[in-house]
């Protein structure tokens, strides 16, 4: 019980994946042009990532590690497939809003970022609620980002007016630059708690940038290490397997020559 | 032909690919510290974004909807296309290691880039030819190519001004992007 509230608390709070973390940033500008698009997209994600959270847990003994991200994105495809149809089908309003940012729930970083990070290594429950936790978490922060953009953009609040009737919308915040501009600010302010936090001496590098520094040695998203097929694991062993013959070989130096090539030809074959 | 033109201008100017449609965020913010790395990885863009569209469209077209499996698509293209990235990752660094010293590293970056499976989709949306698929993914990427290297050029320049301390870093590079988007929403009239 108590590592499911951590789990919640994690994912919701202490490492909110949009706020804190800075992952999955393309839908979080795209589809915030209101406070209700935010929603939707949040609760999409949310479905997608438990359930797939819960199935690649149950798989995790089943799935060859060299081939796991193969593995992760066939699970994670078919949930946004299934959740694809049922929005198709029961809510057209919210899948015509999305368009095409519903597909591309697939290469979203903290799905396949919390599949490799926790389901892989964890069991059921947990992962579950890991997947629930950091979903709502996502919902929380795309909602307060849609809600801010609507606000200052159509002086509405979940299609709701609430603005005097003299305040005119800075349109600006509804378009493709105000979700720059709204990310700048909260990006700021989470630098701003950040610098706060390291002077009075708190721990604060779980914060993090977002790739913005360098995205070919980040390891927080580890967008570098998400190969197709893992082809360091048999490099590596290709590797151990050449040193051993080469060691053997010296012991064997005196032996028929021909056999040294035939040895040759194996290593090479094995590279 | 005046057909492919309009494609081609509203992928790569109107429609921009990271500046209206938010797709490829991670590498635009990512890679864009130095102009020449940005420009590699804008011509890694340029060569798997094409390559992909192409071999999408061929799938979609002779596999996946005369056997009316259109609704694989997403699961389809995504396998395709992290397949295809490692597989020309391999062939370059087999046959051509000059060609793969300039763009091998940004590679493994683009698997799993929303802007190649975004297109990829959207071609088939927009129910493009395969002819059509191959322009739009080109000049997409273009798209992404101009936004990346330009982005990188103002970084350079910004590195050395005087920013408030909490808007260091990614914060000022959003700002920045942000007036490009406005920039580039002067194309709209075209």
């Amino acid at each position: 019980m108590n590592k499911i509230v951590e789990r919640l608390h994690n994912g919701i709070i202490k490492e909110n994946p949009t706020l804190v973390l800075m992952l999955g940033m393309c839908p979080t500008l795209a589809v915030t042009t209101s406070a209700i698009n935010g929603l939707g997209m949040g609760l999409t994600t949310a479905v997608v990532l438990t359930l797939s959270n819960g199935i690649i847990s149950l798989l995790r003994k089943i799935i060859p590690n060299r081939v796991r991200i193969p593995a992760f994105i066939v699970v994670i495809a078919s949930f946004v497939t299934i959740v694809e149809l049922l929005l198709e089908g029961f809510i057209p309003s919210l899948y015509n809003a999305l368009g095409l940012y519903i597909p591309l729930i697939v290469v979203n970083c903290i799905i396949l970022g919390r599949a490799e990070a926790y389901a892989y290594q964890n069991p059921v429950l947990p992962s579950l609620f890991d997947g629930l936790g950091m979903g709502l978490g996502f919902t929380v922060a795309l909602t307060i980002i849609g809600l801010i953009r609507e606000i200052l953009g159509a002086g509405q609040a979940f299609g709701f007016h609430i603005m005097p009737d003299s305040y005119i919308p800075v349109s600006i915040f509804v378009l493709a630059p105000g979700a720059f501009f709204v990310l700048a600010i909260l990006t700021a302010i989470q630098n701003k708690v950040k610098i706060e936090g390291e002077k009075r001496g708190k721990d604060m590098s779980r914060i993090g940038s977002g790739c913005s520094e360098d995205c070919m040695n980040c390891k927080e998203s580890g967008c570098s290490s998400r190969k197709f097929y893992d082809n360091e694991a048999v490099e590596e062993k290709a590797e151990e397997k050449k040193k051993s013959k080469a060691e053997s070989k010296k012991k064997e130096e005196t032996e028929d020559v021909n056999e040294d090539k035939d040895e040759e030809k194996e290593v090479d074959a094995d590279e | 032909m005046s057909n492919l033109i309009v494609i081609a201008l509203g992928s790569a100017l109107i429609n921009n690919v990271v500046l209206s449609q938010f797709l490829g965020l991670c590498p635009f913010l990512g890679v864009s510290k130095k102009t020449n790395t940005a420009a590699g990885m804008g011509a890694a863009v340029v060569f798997v974004i094409t390559l992909a569209s192409f071999v999408t469209a061929l799938i979609y077209r002779f596999v996946l909807a005369p056997l009316n499996l259109d609704y694989l698509k997403t699961i389809v293209f995504i396998l395709v296309i992290a397949a295809l990235v490692q597989f020309v990752e391999m062939f370059l660094k087999k046959y051509m290691p000059a060609l793969y010293g300039a763009l091998g590293v940004y590679l493994p970056l683009i698997t799993t880039n929303c802007a190649v499976l975004g297109v990829a989709i959207n071609n088939v949306q927009s129910s493009y030819g395969i002819l059509e698929s191959v322009v739009n993914g080109l000049a997409t990427a273009v798209g992404f190519t101009i936004a990346i290297v330009i982005l990188a050029g103002i970084r350079e320049k910004i590195e050395y001004n005087d920013i408030p301390a909490p808007f260091k870093g990614m914060p000022i590079v959003l700002v920045t992007a942000g007036l490009m988007a406005i920039a580039f929403c002067g194309f709209s009239g075209l």
